[in-house]
């Protein structure tokens, strides 16, 4: 192969390049396949750094629920404080994976490939350290049942006009389709790894999870169009599971969460936010598993195209916020954005500002684009401001309504900082185990791709 | 195919484990509702150790009015349970020497309370006034039983909060005239649902708005 990577008749290098279709299966299956003694120190650091983490996680829900939501700085007016500033990030961040597998893949937008797997696994991570936050929160998480409707003894159904309850539905819905699109998706590959690994009893995992797939057309065929189903039904859910959360504000009064703009503004950021992690997660992965192949500039530079449009989109969100402030003629609206401009949170507002819409906006560039330094960087700045978004929201709506007589200042304590640092703890770790025990890229989507690479001359 | 470690007869294990998976849920979420409903958990009818075995049966059934021993439950919140000294203003005379009635004398002696097990005990988050019923119509037997006909106390009701919601969301089902409160025997089913609707109107119970099945009425 020539170092002259040949160019697309559009001018765009291509997702793929230099690849055979057996040399796509060695390479990433090697990365799961390597002895654990060959494993490169990234994983390690990776493994060796979450699983210290996660262990605050354990120790913050130990003291919690021995001692209860007191430890955590919630007070009256703020009652919502960090959990659902969490529970929202954690939850927005889980929608690039959806969006790259079940939307991009209707589109037939073929760069998704190389990045669904590993959006996907994402997704569920964010998922499950999204889900820690309420189901905590209710203070007795041994009932957490409560929340759901059935036949119980109470002689009551939960209260289903809450948008809270609608949560429940919505992201419990959103983990399932989550994981049986990624079990779908991954059957196919899982028998790759069957013949690709020595050890028996990986061997037998590998066997079992892949029920039984042999490569024949009729399993191909079925294949495809479970996938297509399921690719239709987690498609509302890009939309419909960030719009619900955004309810949970927006159907309350409160000054600068009663608006319309909530749902799709939610969305948008969570996207936003989304990309940020997986190309977080991607960028380093790439460079040290010698990926740069798979993974190439152009799909850095279409996920940041993704990123810079959410964000304007974001971007006009804060600028209607101003708006209503105005428009609505309520004082109190109008208190609520002046207070986070010039209030005791203001850093925090322009801290989001500058994270949010300032920084991104050096993407319009696509030499940034396409380096992976800066592009790390300013995910860093995205991920910060989302949070940001979230705190600004909860807590600068909440501290000061209304009633002038029982305004009130939040401070998240040590616990508060340990739930949400413990749940980081908790993605890392789970994302070095994918790491090492599954194809981080979809090796029969790859071979695909090489397939079509190869065969683009014929079609003309 | 070789690279098969498995074969075809381990389809049907397949599909019985996602059978099982599906049975097993089933049975087990249906399982722990029936627990959570049994007299193993909730004590329903089933009698309670005490430290003396003492009968309600038998000293109803010598005309004692419920109010002789439990003096408050007209006036307080709280039903209360005797003291020693209301049994032995009886039994300083009667079977004064009687066996069984060692532990009251023990007592009454020491000037320590008998502690008895606490039959009907409503969770610490409950607000529950004992009064507001009995002196809204509210008899003894509706959420007691037939106490007079209990050798042995048992709890009657499971005390579930929809067994609470029953009443408040139509107290017209169990209201009874206020000269029937302390009458075990009286059904309040026999009197016609005009008599009472105008009881419910007559005690004053607001059932507007359902303002009875409030959150806050109850957990305060």
């Amino acid at each position: 192969m020539s170092n002259e990577v040949k160019r697309d008749p559009d001018g765009q290098l291509p997702f793929i390049s230099g690849h055979s279709l057996s040399s796509v299966s060695e390479k990433i299956s090697d990365v799961t396949t390597l002895p654990i003694k060959k494993m490169p120190k990234f994983w390690y650091g990776g493994m060796f750094l979450g699983l210290t983490v996660v262990q605050l996680l354990f120790f913050a829900i130990f003291v919690l629920v021995t001692r209860g939501t007191g430890i955590w700085g919630l007070n009256n007016p703020v009652g919502w404080g960090f959990a659902i500033i969490n529970f929202v990030w954690w939850i927005g961040i889980g929608h690039a994976g959806t969006l790259i597998s079940a939307i991009l893949f209707l589109f037939q937008q073929d760069w998704r490939m190389s990045i669904a797997r590993f959006a996907e696994a994402m997704t569920l991570f964010a998922v499950v350290c999204a889900g820690l936050f309420p189901l905590l929160h209710v203070g007795r998480p041994w009932l957490v049942y409560w929340l759901f409707p059935y036949p119980n003894t109470l002689g009551m159904w939960p209260q289903f006009r809450s948008p809270l309850l609608w949560d429940v539905f919505a992201v419990s819905t959103y983990a399932t389709v989550s994981i049986m699109f990624w079990f779908t998706g991954l059957v196919p590959d899982l028998a790759t790894m069957r013949a690709k690994t020595d050890l028996v009893w990986a061997k037998k995992i590998y066997h079992g999870m892949s029920l039984g797939w042999t490569g024949a057309a009729r399993h191909w065929h079925r294949y495809e169009i479970a996938y297509l189903l399921l690719a239709g039904l987690a498609t509302p859910l890009v939309l419909s599971v960030h719009s619900i959360v955004s309810l949970d504000f927006a159907v309350s009064n409160e000054p600068g969460w009663h608006t319309t703009i909530f749902p799709p503004y939610f969305v948008a950021g969570a996207i936003f936010a989304g990309f940020a992690m997986v190309l977080t997660f991607m960028i380093p992965v790439r460079a040290i598993y010698g990926m740069k192949d798979l993974l190439t500039e152009r799909h850095m530079n279409n996920m940041c195209k993704v990123m810079l449009f959410s964000g304007l989109i974001v971007a006009y969100g804060y600028a209607m916020e101003i708006f209503f402030g105005w428009y609505s003629g309520s004082p109190f609206e109008r208190f609520m954005v002046l207070n986070r401009a010039d209030g005791p949170y203001a850093p925090s507002y322009w801290a989001l500002i500058l994270c949010n819409v300032m920084v991104p906006q050096l993407l319009w560039s696509y030499k940034i684009r396409t380096n992976p330094i800066m592009v790390f960087i300013i995910c860093q700045f995205i991920s910060v401001g989302m949070w940001l978004e979230r705190f600004v929201i909860v807590i600068i709506s909440l501290h000061r309504d209304y009633l002038d007589s029982s305004w009130a200042m939040y401070a998240g304590t040590r616990w508060d900082w340990a739930m949400y640092i413990g749940t980081m703890g908790l993605f890392l770790t789970l994302v070095f185990i994918f790491i090492r025990t599954l194809p981080i890229v979809a090796i029969f989507e790859m071979r695909e791709l090489v397939h079509k690479e190869e065969h683009k001359e014929d079609s003309h | 195919m070789s690279s098969q470690l498995f074969t075809s007869k381990h389809n049907t294990l397949a599909r019985l484990t996602l059978l099982l998976f599906v049975a097993g849920g089933a049975g087990f979420l249906g399982f722990m509702d029936m627990l959570h409903r049994s007299p193993y958990v909730r004590y329903t009818k089933v009698r309670r150790e005490q430290p003396i075995p003492f009968s309600h049966k038998h000293h109803t059934s010598l005309g004692i009015d419920c109010r002789y021993c439990h003096t408050s439950v007209e006036k307080s919140s709280f039903a209360n349970i005797p003291p020693t000294q209301t049994c032995m203003n009886c039994h300083n005379i009667m079977w004064n020497d009687s066996p069984m009635l060692e532990k009251v004398r023990e007592s009454y002696a020491n000037d320590e309370s008998i502690e008895w097990t606490r039959v009907h005990d409503l969770p610490d988050f409950v607000y529950f006034n004992h009064s507001i019923h009995v002196n809204n119509g509210i008899g003894c037997a509706t959420c007691h039983g037939r106490v007079d006909q209990m050798p042995l106390m048992w709890r009657e009701k499971p005390l579930f909060m929809k067994w609470c919601l029953e009443c408040h969301r139509d107290p017209s089902q169990f209201v009874r005239p206020d000269d029937k409160i302390f009458d075990m025997a009286f059904d309040p089913k026999s009197q016609s649902q005009e008599e009472r609707d105008a009881l419910v109107e007559s005690y004053g119970i607001d059932t507007a708005n359902q303002r009875l099945t409030n959150c806050s009425i109850c957990h305060r």
